[in-house]
């Protein structure tokens, strides 16, 4: 069974709502990508995200826009964003890991070696921002059979009638974008998104998680009650990139892990 | 005629490839907002009063069609080739963006759209998108990188006159790619409200087919034109590719018509060879950026890479995929032009024509001049002339070393 769905399953069983968290590898430093992943997790985290770096984040907010040009300084690809995976195999067997960012990395990489690359590497899903299922066929018949999900977002703009189109193409869970607008933005409505959710509930069986906008354990704790999961992204991506010593800034994206997660727990 | 003659070129399929290239390729927010778009343009293509109003609104407000005029001293001081000239620059605003403009304003009040964005470059899209939302009396929001707010001065400063807030983008190379990526983050913020003006042929589907069906026109004119003129269809017709409208526009009426050769030319910036140009045809690889598949400048990882020419309207990774697919079938050749080619057909045309073409024009006409200078047959080339230089003639005196 994959990891993304025995997570969910476990998660479901106890009848709690997961953390999943989101960073860019290579930000703030290519060396503290492991130590931070492993954190993220030891907090409560049960789901990491891994943004990969990209020159033109066309869907992210400035937090995760500069998160993405400190790591490309770095000069963190996508190839060393799998190597980190790799590096964190080494101490964690169970968390799951989802690479999320932008089509053409994947493209430059060849769609092949990439999925042969990440499934070596320890990746369970991926998330390409840019890539509607109409143009997904290729890359999800390279997945496929290495048990990689390929996650898709659901908007609030995407009809009824096509979120089960996308659910058909979509495995480990769907990731529903609780606003019309970029990662970060401000103007998260917790009456639409439980809305939304519901609608989409009827249409799959398929866990769903919510992202875009979420960055306090408040808002987590309101959103965890209409969804199976929260992502949380820009707010820690913040820390990272902040002024502090890495090694406070690591204590310091322990500290609102698992705060987020708590209340989570308690909602 | 907006719809496709009989025979014509059928592309792109109906989820918007051509071969390979194009589709859709964006954040799913943004696609039910597409289909819209492409519901209502399909729909208004077979409206015998869009048309009208397409048509009446070039004729009465842009001042279509645009002279074809034969550039006698020009050609002479260059070789034995005839020059004749697609006088775009003679349109309102300057260049042929606003045919595109018009067309898509149409589009927006049919949609209901209060709200109107676009991206630029040289600042020609920009004043042709804030003119057609004057005109419309709504909000207009123009993206443009710092780099060429600070090339492009006038065109800034016209935009804020007719009404519109331009936003500088200090992202990434702060050129027109980031402009683009700016405008694609606002469009799904607001995309209830708004609708944002692509101002080439790049983009995801449908807006290659609506920019290049919209451009239409300055090909329809130019064969009309050069069969009453000469006599004759011409033997080569040449236009430069940032994105590739002025050509496609240009370029599509021609595409059955055999005999005719066609080339675009990109930004070769200062060679080839220094790696520092705006050439993705003839530099760059197949790829996936704002929305379609088409040739970009990209590294081995798939990075977007700096770009650079003279020319702000040049000077952008990737171009529209329609050019990405006649340059696979070979129907069109792409060449490149430098910085230094461009500077010296601009000056050769102001002194020889009193025409002071835009930098990005001047690199059609610098391979127009190639192309004669190498031949000596009479042949009839016909040059887009895309737009007016009045906005680089800082740039220009820069070099000069002039300030004004
Ligand atoms: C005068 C002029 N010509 C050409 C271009 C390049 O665009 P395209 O290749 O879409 O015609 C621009 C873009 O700003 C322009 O202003």
């Amino acid at each position: 069974m994959s990891r993304l769905k025995s997570t969910f399953d476990c998660l479901r069983q106890r009848g709690e709502k997961g953390l999943i968290t989101f960073i860019t590898a290579g930000d703030p430093s290519l060396s503290a990508t492991v130590p931070a992943l492993t954190q993220l997790a030891d907090a409560g985290a049960d789901v990491l995200e891994l943004g990969v770096p990209f020159t033109d984040p066309e869907a992210d907010g400035p937090a995760i826009q500069r998160s993405s040009e400190r790591a490309l300084l770095n000069r963190v690809t996508l190839r060393k964003t799998c190597e980190q995976v790799a590096l964190f195999r080494q101490h964690n067997e169970d968390t799951p890991v989802v690479l999320m960012g932008y089509l053409n990395p994947i493209l430059a990489l060849g769609i092949e070696q990439f999925a042969k690359l990440a499934h070596e590497s320890g990746v369970d899903g991926l998330i390409v921002v840019n890539l509607p299922p109409e143009e997904a066929g290729e890359l999800s018949a390279a997945l496929k059979p290495r048990g990689i999900d390929l996650i898709l977002l659901v908007a609030p703009t995407t009809p009824i009638e096509r979120i089960e189109g996308l659910a058909q193409s979509c495995s480990g869970f769907l990731y529903y974008v609780s606003i019309k607008g970029i990662t970060g933005a401000d103007h998260l409505d917790v009456k639409d998104v439980e809305h939304k959710v519901a609608s989409i509930k009827l249409t799959t069986d398929l866990p769903v998680s919510v992202g875009f906008g979420i960055k306090t354990p408040e808002a987590a704790a309101a959103i965890a009650k209409v969804a199976d999961a929260v992502v949380v992204g820009s707010a820690l991506v913040d820390i990272l990139g902040g002024e502090k010593e890495l090694e406070e800034a690591l204590s310091d994206l322990y500290e609102l892990t698992s705060a987020l997660k708590r209340s989570i727990r308690e909602c | 005629m907006l719809r496709h003659r009989e025979g014509d070129n059928e592309l792109p399929d109906s989820s918007g490839h051509f071969g390979p290239y194009g589709g859709r390729f964006v954040a799913e927010t943004l696609m039910s907002a597409l289909d819209e778009l492409t519901r209502v343009y399909e729909d208004a293509l077979d409206d015998p009063t869009f048309e009208a109003e397409f048509r009446t609104d070039l004729a009465r407000y842009v001042g279509r069609p645009s002279p074809l005029y034969e550039a006698k001293r020009f050609a002479a001081s260059i070789g034995k080739a005839r020059i004749f000239l697609k006088r775009e620059d003679l349109n309102h605003t300057g260049a042929h963006k606003i045919n595109n403009t018009i067309g898509q304003a149409l589009l927006a009040s049919r949609m209901g759209k209060r709200r109107i964005i676009a991206e630029t470059g040289a600042g020609q899209h920009g004043v042709a998108t804030a003119t057609v939302a004057a005109r419309l009396g709504v909000e207009c929001t123009v993206y443009m990188g710092s780099t060429d707010i600070e090339r492009q001065k006038p065109n800034v400063y016209r935009m804020k006159m007719l009404g519109a807030h331009v936003q500088a983008v200090d992202s990434g190379s702060k050129t027109l790619k980031d402009a683009m990526n700016e405008a694609m983050r606002d469009w799904v913020t607001n995309i209830d409200t708004t609708h944002y003006i692509i101002g080439s042929v790049a983009g995801p589907h449908p807006y290659p087919a609506m920019v290049r069906d919209f451009q239409s026109v300055i090909g329809e004119e130019c064969r009309e034109q050069c069969l009453e003129l000469v006599g004759q269809l011409p033997d080569v017709l040449v236009a430069c590719v940032g994105g590739g409208s002025n050509a496609m526009g240009l370029f599509y009426p021609f595409l059955n018509d055999i005999n005719v050769k066609m080339i675009g030319v990109e930004a070769g910036g200062e060679g080839m060879q220094s790696g520092r140009h705006a050439a993705p045809l003839n530099g760059g690889t197949p790829g996936v950026l704002h929305g379609a598949n088409t040739y970009l400048m990209a590294d081995e990882d798939g990075l977007i890479l700096d770009t650079h020419s003279i020319s702000a309207g040049l000077d952008y990774p990737g171009v529209g995929p329609e050019h990405a697919y006649l340059k696979d079938t070979g129907r069109v050749t792409y060449e490149t032009v430098t910085d230094e080619e461009a500077l010296q057909a601009f000056r050769l045309l102001s002194a020889c024509e009193g025409i002071v073409p835009a930098l990005e024009s001047a690199h059609a006409l610098a391979q127009a001049s190639k192309l004669s200078a190498a031949g000596d047959v009479e042949d009839v080339i016909v040059v887009n002339l895309s737009g007016r230089g009045d906005k680089d003639l800082e740039t220009v005196a820069r070099m000069d070393g002039v300030e004004l």
